[in-house]
């Protein structure tokens, strides 16, 4: 129960399609979504493959509370080699893709091979079929969006879809469901495009079955609940979105500004929610119109915004789809696109926000890659020859978004940035000024000012990432315990607790948001009542663990040893120059032997045969 | 002695006229705590969740000790998050 017990499997070579039975003892060992399809993944894939080859599988995967009453119950990810990293590749998304999937009846969709030409899948029920998507390739998300539901002709039905820089290989490029929720990270779009898929349609008749109908209506309530009566979750989060962080991360001293070159951005508070919630003079209106949630979701944190009429980025033609309330600003974004290129231009970066949603770009990558290029351009290692013209000084809102607009559709300087910053700086002689771990950018706290999240980083799987251990939680936000930002102690054991129950959370198919008020203690009532065994928070913490550590041992098998488990110079070598960490590094060499010790594994980070043994890998 | 307070979230209504940005330079007496300016500007306890003093954290159960001095800056949150 809970789960469908139904895989897809997509042969996009031979266009052949099936279906077989889940494996339920798999199922009981990872539980679904990211756990589940990673232990397929690790089965039926050379972990050496070339992540852009045929030989690549990728997982579109539901968890057992996908589709279910469960608040945040629509989660959907997508697992694969990632192009960006060379590392497992594990991407997730809400909106209202991942239940329909689910409703069709499948637990997952397996794609292998490489389509001979475009198509796209067309799921409803057990009606599968590859259709001809020859007129599509070339269009954006949003009219690939539309195009497809007018085709199939239901409105009801939900896409998820690659833009232009996913057909032409953009290293960061995502899966764009529902027009403005993506499975972001680490180029789960690029490795679509390598097979000819432009999107995914589903539409499902079926509903989802739990094991214990009464007692599961009963733990959702709870957990509801308790999410409507958290300050966090109830309020803060609907009212002023991820947003409301950019001013407390920029007083915390550790907001990654410019390249990293400052913890502290001087034009955070116009770029942040509070800014977003105020009238312009243009026309009265806020830059924020309203909040807006995911399938099941009781917190509704997402971000809906209109661009000021009269700025420059709606002048001119072809600009009438940017011209409406759409998906944005979210803080990373907001991050990367503004503090990291030290532009503070609210519109310019809901544009640019807009942009990489119609696109399909993961905004942190490509903020960051762009925030690179502007410290290559003012080291004085590339210039307007170079960039086809753009004056990527940084703070200038217009090269910033002309930047977007060329990556976007994978053209001009666009080119070279859709490569990442990793291989951007190190293709100019300049390795030193990407600001990635594993070649994937970091998301938006600065490891000098939020110790716990250089560990973070390093240790992350699937590269640098704030959303596999975030203790910013702990360390800024006060939960579930405050905890001191600027030092190491402690920290192996908060980052090695927060990745093991993110890693359960994620693959249970809901929203890591939740853990804002949830504990496991509210979690696991809901997926014991939903799915058969027992899912008792020690259970689901095991599974966690399990996970991280199938993990840890694809990545390894891939070559991606410990001595990647690290962070750019500037972070261990040049100290924050103001605010709370001013003279600190990141103290990295003091928490990572004690987080492979305390995850079971040698001096190298390698697991050992004892932890191995012990969670039965 | 000049301090800037800096309101954010809900809290942004207990600013005083003539704030911008959601901060404003308020003149406090030697001495003030914390608690004090908390207090002063009738700011609920229950959404003064996350306090720093130049970017440090106060807890409130402690902010009656903490003293600002000349030219400090007091940023105060409600229960927010994010990610």
């Amino acid at each position: 129960m809970a789960w469908t017990r139904k895989v897809l499997r997509i042969n996009l070579t031979s266009g052949e399609i099936t279906t077989e039975p889940l494996n339920m003892e798999w199922a009981q060992k990872y539980l679904g979504q990211r756990g589940l399809a990673t232990k397929y993944l690790v089965e039926e894939t050379d972990p050496k493959v070339d992540p852009l080859s045929p030989d690549n599988k990728m997982i579109f995967a539901t968890g057992p509370l996908t589709g279910t009453c469960a608040s945040t119950g629509g989660r959907y990810s997508v697992i694969t080699k990632g192009p960006l990293t060379g590392a497992i590749a594990c991407s997730n998304s809400g909106g209202y893709f991942g239940p329909e999937l689910k409703f069709s009846g499948y637990d997952m969709v397996i794609l292998e091979g490489k389509s001979p030409k475009p198509v796209y899948l067309s799921i409803f029920d057990d009606k599968v079929k590859l259709r001809d998507a020859s007129h599509l390739w070339g269009k954006s998300v949003w009219d690939t969006d539309d195009a497809i539901k007018a085709e199939v002709q239901d409105p009801l039905a939900h896409v998820a879809a690659i833009g232009v820089s996913g057909e032409k290989g953009v290293l960061y490029s995502c899966i764009v469901n529902n027009k403005h929720r993506a499975a972001g990270r680490s180029g789960v779009g690029a490795v679509m495009g390598s097979k000819n898929l432009k999107a995914i349609v589903a539409r499902g008749s079926n509903g989802v079955t739990v094991e214990q109908p009464q007692e599961f209506f009963a733990a959702t309530d709870a957990g509801k609940k308790v999410l409507k009566e958290n300050a966090v979750t109830g309020e803060g989060l609907p009212a002023f979105g991820t947003q409301v962080l950019m001013n407390v991360i920029n007083e915390t001293g550790a907001m990654p500004t410019r390249n990293c070159r400052d913890v502290q951005f001087e034009g955070a508070h116009d770029i942040s929610a509070e800014a977003m919630a105020e009238p312009r003079r243009s026309d009265g209106k806020a830059n924020l119109s309203t909040n807006q949630g995911c399938f099941a979701c009781t917190i509704a944190c997402g971000r809906v915004s209109t661009i000021d009429p009269q700025h420059y980025t709606l002048q001119g033609e072809g600009k009438d789809q940017y011209k409406h309330a759409s998906g944005g600003l979210e803080y990373e974004a907001a991050w990367a696109l503004g503090s990291a290129t030290g532009v503070n231009d609210l519109d310019a970066l809901t544009y640019a926000q807009f942009l990489c949603n119609e696109h399909g770009l993961d905004p942190i990558s490509l903020g960051a890659t762009i925030a690179a290029a502007m410290d290559l351009y003012e080291e004085g290692v590339i210039n307007q020859d170079i960039t086809g013209g753009l004056d990527l000084r940084f703070g200038n809102a217009k090269a910033l978004t002309e930047a977007v607009e060329l990556t976007g559709t994978a053209e001009g300087f666009g080119v070279e940035l859709g490569l990442g910053s990793a291989r951007l700086c190190a293709k100019y002689g300049r390795p030193d000024l990407s600001m990635t771990v594993k070649k994937q950018e970091f998301p938006a706290y600065d490891p000098r000012g939020i110790q716990g999240m250089g560990l973070t980083y390093a240790t992350s799987n699937r590269g640098a990432c704030h959303l596999r251990s975030y203790t910013v939680s702990s360390e800024v936000l006060g939960i579930p315990e405050k905890t001191d930002p600027l030092v190491t102690e402690g920290k192996a054991a908060l980052v090695k607790a927060f990745q093991d129950a993110t890693a359960a959370v994620d693959s249970a198919g809901i929203c890591v948001f939740t853990t804002f008020a949830w504990t496991m203690e509210d979690i696991a009532p809901q997926v014991n009542a939903a799915c058969e065994g027992n899912w008792s928070v020690d259970a689901l913490m095991e599974v966690g663990e399990r996970i991280w550590n199938l993990e840890r041992q694809y990545n390894m098998a891939a070559g991606i040893l410990g001595d990647q488990d690290t962070l750019p110079q500037r972070l261990l070598k040049e100290a924050a120059k103001v605010g709370p960490a001013q003279g600190l590094v990141n103290g990295l060499d003091k928490m990572l032997p004690e987080y492979y010790e305390l995850r079971g594994w040698s001096t190298d980070g390698t697991p050992t045969g004892e932890t191995i043994s012990r969670l039965g890998l | 002695m000049d301090v800037t307070l800096k309101l954010y979230a809900t809290l942004t209504p207990f600013l005083p006229s003539g704030a911008e940005k959601n901060q404003i330079s308020i003149d406090v007496s030697e001495g003030s705590s914390v608690m004090d300016i908390v207090d002063k500007y009738q700011l609920p306890k229950e959404s003064c969740h996350l306090i720093l003093v130049n970017g440090n954290y106060t807890p409130l159960a402690s902010a009656d000790q903490k003293i600002l001095v000349e030219g400090d800056t007091l940023a105060i949150w409600p229960p927010v998050a994010g990610g």
